[in-house]
């Protein structure tokens, strides 16, 4: 199955990634290869395999109402490209 | 030709964890400083592990339930993936194909009618992080994220596009928040976020059972702001159809000082929010033993307590409803009833709804404000006292100084000489000065003008500084009259 420009183009914008035109054309045909293994997978017979979104055999796992310490502010703002006292900086945006 | 407005809302409640909705750090957010309530998880660190909260799953399952909803027993999470800096994930775990509950329904009152709206889903995901905007120096702004709000558990409550006007969709939200406050859910307090509101508005001819163009209404801060809203936005898109322009799907948000709607969003922030089962938590299997234990807990709902109201204390079916909106309401009356055996229910239902609800919306307060002033057993002594100590007019300033200085009605009462004149031999004295000082009105009332007395009763009063006991005065008084 071969993508689109426009459909690689598209997931690249709810990415917020920017692509050069070569990269359009390398990304396009990496992803079109991706799905054309998952067309290999989809040839297998699943008629009497309940669907599933999980590979492993849990399931019900929770955990009792109870807080447990937080990390202080100086290792949570570790990572931040940019800071403004305790908080992120980011570009403004609108609710 | 005629119109009829379509209106569905999507209500998200914080629920009254301790803890955060996948992760251990504190949901208690609101005073803590910026960034002190963050984990690993809550920034979406690679290799992290969420785990399910029990006691929210609890809390939405006993919404669920009293809202007449089934409980979906194969339940999962799913990842609602979108880009915005209120999200560290990159995207929000929420419920989008198996939400815990379906299929429900919430009774309210229109015109005196029971209707019943529809209840969609009761879901469970996840808050987002709060966005602080900053002015920049140019006039180019910037903006704060402090994630201390972010995976609070959110449950989201969506119901049927069944309300018709922008008054039903008031009462709606009115016993949804009541239901919720009585679950001890949530708090419902809407001006600090805890119960927020969006609104899918459309209108369409009547009889058309086709949907007009849907607009979603953001924004919505208070109950007033949902009644405003609506009632702005079903004019303008009815405007808008007799004019034939075409009325476009989109997000407007509601600006409460100029008391109108504005687009917000334009299509190319269409969202795909690719939804799909999230990896990282296992399905939920919710079993029926469980829903049972559930359901035995359900404490009683504000419907079943009025109905108790009106049977147990012979109360009309108005004071009932307004007693029982409000669990903190509800309780006080009770805890006022239990203590008070010589002050009937009417009496205290007729205080409480008269100048107790005068003292709570004259200082924007609520009831739990005013019960830390003035306590159930305080209020009845008061009540009590305005049979005989103090008249009714007086008991009302005595009501407000209480609460103003948290002192008894005794205390009050005693210290501000208010106490009613029962005394017959010192009204006796006043009531025969008060006659001589009126010859004309005491002409009149011998000539067979019953209002002269009415009139001389009010001199009595004046003179007592309203102190005097009235029924007392009009005897005295026809008394000396006779006498005279």
């Amino acid at each position: 199955m071969k993508l689109s420009r426009e459909e690689v183009l598209h997931i690249a914008r709810l990415a917020r990634v920017a692509l050069t035109e070569e990269e359009i054309t390398r990304f396009s045909e990496q992803l079109s290869n991706l799905l054309e293994n998952f067309e290999v997978l989809q040839q297998v017979d699943t008629t009497d395999v309940p669907p599933t979104a999980q590979s492993v055999a849990l399931q019900s796992v929770m955990r009792g109402d109870e807080v447990k310490p937080s990390l202080p502010p100086e290792d949570i703002l570790a990572n931040a490209p940019r800071r403004e006292s305790d908080c992120f900086k980011v570009r403004a945006v609108l609710e | 030709m005629n119109y009829e407005t379509v209106i569905g809302l999507e209500v998200h409640a914080q629920l009254l964890t301790k803890s955060k909705m996948f992760c251990g750090c504190s949901a208690d957010y609101a005073s803590a400083p910026p960034n002190t309530h963050v984990c690993p998880v809550c920034m979406g660190m690679p290799g992290v592990l969420p785990v399910i909260n029990r006691q929210a799953v609890e809390y939405t399952m006993m919404t669920a339930i009293a809202l007449n909803c089934s409980i979906t027993e194969y339940t999962r999470f799913d990842r609602k993936n979108y880009p915005y800096p209120d999200l560290m994930k990159g995207y929000q775990i929420s419920q989008s194909y198996a939400p815990i509950g379906c299929n429900g329904c919430l009774a309210i009152d229109v015109d005196g009618q029971e209707k019943k709206i529809g209840i969609d889903n009761v879901h469970l995901e996840e808050d987002v992080a709060k966005l602080l905007h900053r002015a920049g120096p140019g006039g180019d702004g910037y903006s704060l994220v402090d994630v201390n709000r972010s995976g609070v558990p959110l449950m989201e409550i969506v119901c049927e596009p069944d309300l018709r006007s922008p008054e039903e969709a008031r009462q709606y939200l009115i016993k949804l928040r009541s239901i919720l406050q009585y679950l001890g859910v949530s708090t419902g307090n809407m001006e600090e976020g805890s119960f927020r509101c969006d609104a899918n508005i459309s209108v369409r001819p009547l009889g058309s059972k086709e949907l007009g163009a849907k607009v979603e209404v953001k924004n919505l801060n208070s109950f007033k702001a949902v009644y405003l809203a609506m009632e702005y936005e079903a004019k303008r898109q009815r405007k808008a159809i007799v004019e034939g322009k075409k009325l476009v799907q989109e997000t407007r948000g509601w600006v409460e000082d100029k008391g109108k709607t504005v687009s917000q969003r334009s299509k190319e922030y269409a969202h795909d929010y690719r939804y799909f089962p999230e990896p990282d938590l296992p399905p939920l299997v919710i079993g029926r033993d469980w829903v049972e234990e559930v359901r035995k807990k359900l404490p009683e709902m504000p419907e079943a307590r009025r109905d108790r109201f009106i049977a147990d204390y012979e109360l009309p079916g108005y004071d009932a409803d307004l007693l029982t909106r409000e669990k903190a309401m509800a309780e006080y009356f009770e805890e006022g009833v239990r203590v008070g055996e010589e002050v009937s229910p009417k009496e205290l239902s007729n205080w409480l709804l008269g100048e107790v609800s005068r003292i709570i919306n004259a200082g924007n307060i609520d009831i739990d404000d005013f019960r830390k002033k003035v306590k159930p057993p305080m209020l009845v002594e008061l009540i009590l006292s305005s049979h005989g100590a103090i008249n009714a007019a007086t008991a009302k300033t005595v009501l407000e100084n209480m609460f103003k200085t948290g002192k008894t009605a005794d205390e009050i009462i005693k210290e501000s000489g208010l106490s009613q004149i029962s005394d017959t031999q010192e009204l006796e004295k006043i009531v025969a000065e008060v006659i001589n000082s009126n010859v004309q009105p005491v002409a009149d009332f011998k000539a067979g003008k019953e209002m002269a007395l009415k009139f001389l009763v009010g001199q009595v009063m004046k003179a007592t500084k309203g102190r005097a006991n009235p029924q007392l005065v009009n005897e005295v008084l026809k008394q000396k009259l006779a006498e005279a």
